[in-house]
């Protein structure tokens, strides 16, 4: 085939060329949403709800963990001193036990901080000044390592706290923390699955799309056959068309969930002012969103390889 | 450029659409291959662009044994083979340019180089002005015309027609046969299947006469090796 050798000068230089031809399908198969964008935002907006329903609800989880995030993820520990014990002693205490390796943080408080603090959050400062003396007693919060915030770990170290001379109470919220975070468990795990069903509903909407499309190109399918197009020149605009059914609808998914928090801000932070929270909603932020925008993007081009694998091949001219 | 020996097409269902078929179609060769419909042209035709494949025997084009051919180097060998079809087969909602563009950027030709070479097989068929317009404006002469510039956009050694001129009227018919001839004077081959027995005797080429699957081949064509 020496004709052939003779034109290759004036064809791409490979891999130059693949790239470019490769460039070139991707913005031509953007076309569809040109020719019939009606069906193609339906699509697009089928697609971008099936993605937003688990993007909302990841979203929803991230919230709750940072609303848990005032006991960033590990338990606290209140150990109450007894009232006998002097301030500066205790704050001693204190010192000490910012020494011990499996405690991250600690903080101090005297009696007469705890009664401040109860006077200004309770309501109850008119019953305080009626008490003689100050009834609280002055408290050291233990935040252990995240290391040791296991229950077992937490277990051994409350109990070396129960042992110190100066101690009258160390009490762990554990039960609470562990509530949390069972509750936290199966709400992740319903993500999960939310989230594979959709995914696969994705898959199979964007399949079917591309099958469809391929059915209307039939006719353009064998006529490339005929004058000399490969399979994957063939398959290549109706992946890249998957491709962009995915990017579009996890970007339209990524726009919902914003738009829902937007709505959600206000009511929120309202009730989160009256409990005295600093808790605000979060977006979905950029890294997520762009992760959203990938697997999006990667269900789209999966959708339409197994169309296109099922669908292509069974074309040829007769 | 195209050689047969004892070629046998059998269609499932047990329908024999060429049997014993030889024959030799000699490097820039212009032949006709004519038959009363269901003689087999279409098969022949279809067996060296291999749409079908033979139940028995070999077909060479080029030099190259079509049957050791496996299904990824198709097309390959069909970018050498210009096709030329009665229905016209273009796409209908691409512009003239796209359509006889198609075959160059399915080779992964340059920008550049389908510009110019679309532009001068357009010229060659006489519808230099008409790049920018839609088929379906084009008279069926026209549209013919658009497949003949697809074609031969990629200067290809071989041209296969079938039924080029079924659709149009005697002058256009031979306007379309004489640019057949205008290609085979530069060194294409060609072969043309065609009914039109007064234009294929007013034309004077070699003639391969198909009749239920068995060919007659005219003297003028060497005998089969």
């Amino acid at each position: 085939m020496a004709g052939a050798d003779r034109r290759q000068p004036a064809r791409h230089s490979l891999p130059g060329g693949l790239v470019l031809s490769h460039l070139r399908t991707l913005i031509a198969s953007l076309g569809v949403f040109y020719r019939t964008p009606f069906s193609s935002l339906m699509t697009s907006a089928v697609l971008g709800i099936a993605l937003a329903l688990p993007a909302g609800l990841y979203l929803i989880l991230v919230n709750i963990q940072q609303l848990g995030a005032g006991w960033d993820g590990t338990a606290r520990i209140s150990l109450f001193i007894k009232r006998s014990v002097p301030d500066a002693e205790a704050a001693q205490l204190a010192r000490r036990l910012r020494q011990w390796p499996e405690i991250a943080q600690v903080t101090f408080r005297t009696r007469a901080q705890a009664l401040e603090e109860f006077r200004r959050h309770s309501g109850f400062a008119g019953a305080l000044r009626a008490l003689k003396e100050n009834p609280l007693p002055a408290v050291i919060i233990i935040q252990p390592t995240r290391r040791h915030s296991e229950p077992r770990a937490i277990a051994a170290l409350l109990e070396r706290l129960r042992q110190l001379p100066l101690t009258a109470r160390a009490q762990l919220d554990l039960q609470w923390v562990k509530r949390l975070f069972s509750i936290m468990e199966i709400g992740q795990r319903a993500v999960h699955v939310i989230a594979g069903l959709l995914a696969l509903a994705v898959l199979l909407i964007i399949g079917n799309t591309i099958r469809l499309d391929i059915q209307n190109r039939r006719d353009e399918i064998i006529i490339a056959k005929l004058i000399g197009a490969t399979d994957a020149f063939i398959r290549r605009p109706f992946l890249y068309g998957g491709l962009w059914y995915g990017l579009i609808g996890g970007a339209l998914a990524w726009l919902m969930v914003e738009v829902a928090i937007g709505l959600l801000a206000g009511p929120v932070q309202r009730l989160a002012t009256l409990y005295a929270s600093q808790f605000s909603l979060t977006g979905l932020g950029l890294l997520p969103g762009l992760t959203l925008l990938g697997i999006a993007a990667l269900l789209g081009l999966a959708g339409s390889w197994l169309a296109v694998r099922r669908h292509l091949s069974a074309i040829e001219p007769t | 450029m195209i050689q047969f020996h004892h070629v046998f097409k059998r269609y499932p269902g047990g329908h024999e659409a060429l049997s014993d078929v030889s024959f030799t179609l000699p490097r820039e060769t212009m032949a006709f291959l004519t038959g009363h419909s269901g003689a087999g042209k279409s098969t022949l035709l279809k067996l060296v662009s291999l749409i079908e494949r033979p139940t028995r025997g070999q077909v060479l084009v080029d030099g190259v044994n079509l049957g050791a051919t496996r299904r990824r180097r198709i097309p390959y060998i069909r970018r050498r083979i210009g096709m030329i079809f009665q229905d016209h087969r273009l796409l209908y909602d691409r512009t003239v340019f796209d359509n006889v563009a198609l075959p160059l950027v399915i080779s992964g030709y340059r920008h550049q180089e389908i510009a110019r070479r679309v532009r001068a097989a357009l010229d060659k068929v006489g519808l230099l002005g008409k790049e920018r317009l839609y088929p379906v404006t084009l008279s069926g002469g026209e549209q013919q015309r658009v497949g003949i510039a697809r074609a031969v956009v990629n200067k290809p050694p071989l041209l296969l027609a079938d039924e080029p001129t079924g659709n149009l009227d005697p002058a256009l018919s031979l306007e379309i046969m004489h640019l057949f001839e205008q290609f085979n004077q530069v060194g294409v081959t060609v072969l043309i299947a065609t009914h039109d027995l007064g234009l294929v005797q007013r034309l004077g080429h070699p003639v391969l006469t198909l009749d239920h699957g068995r060919l007659q081949a005219d003297a003028r064509l060497p005998e089969p090796a």
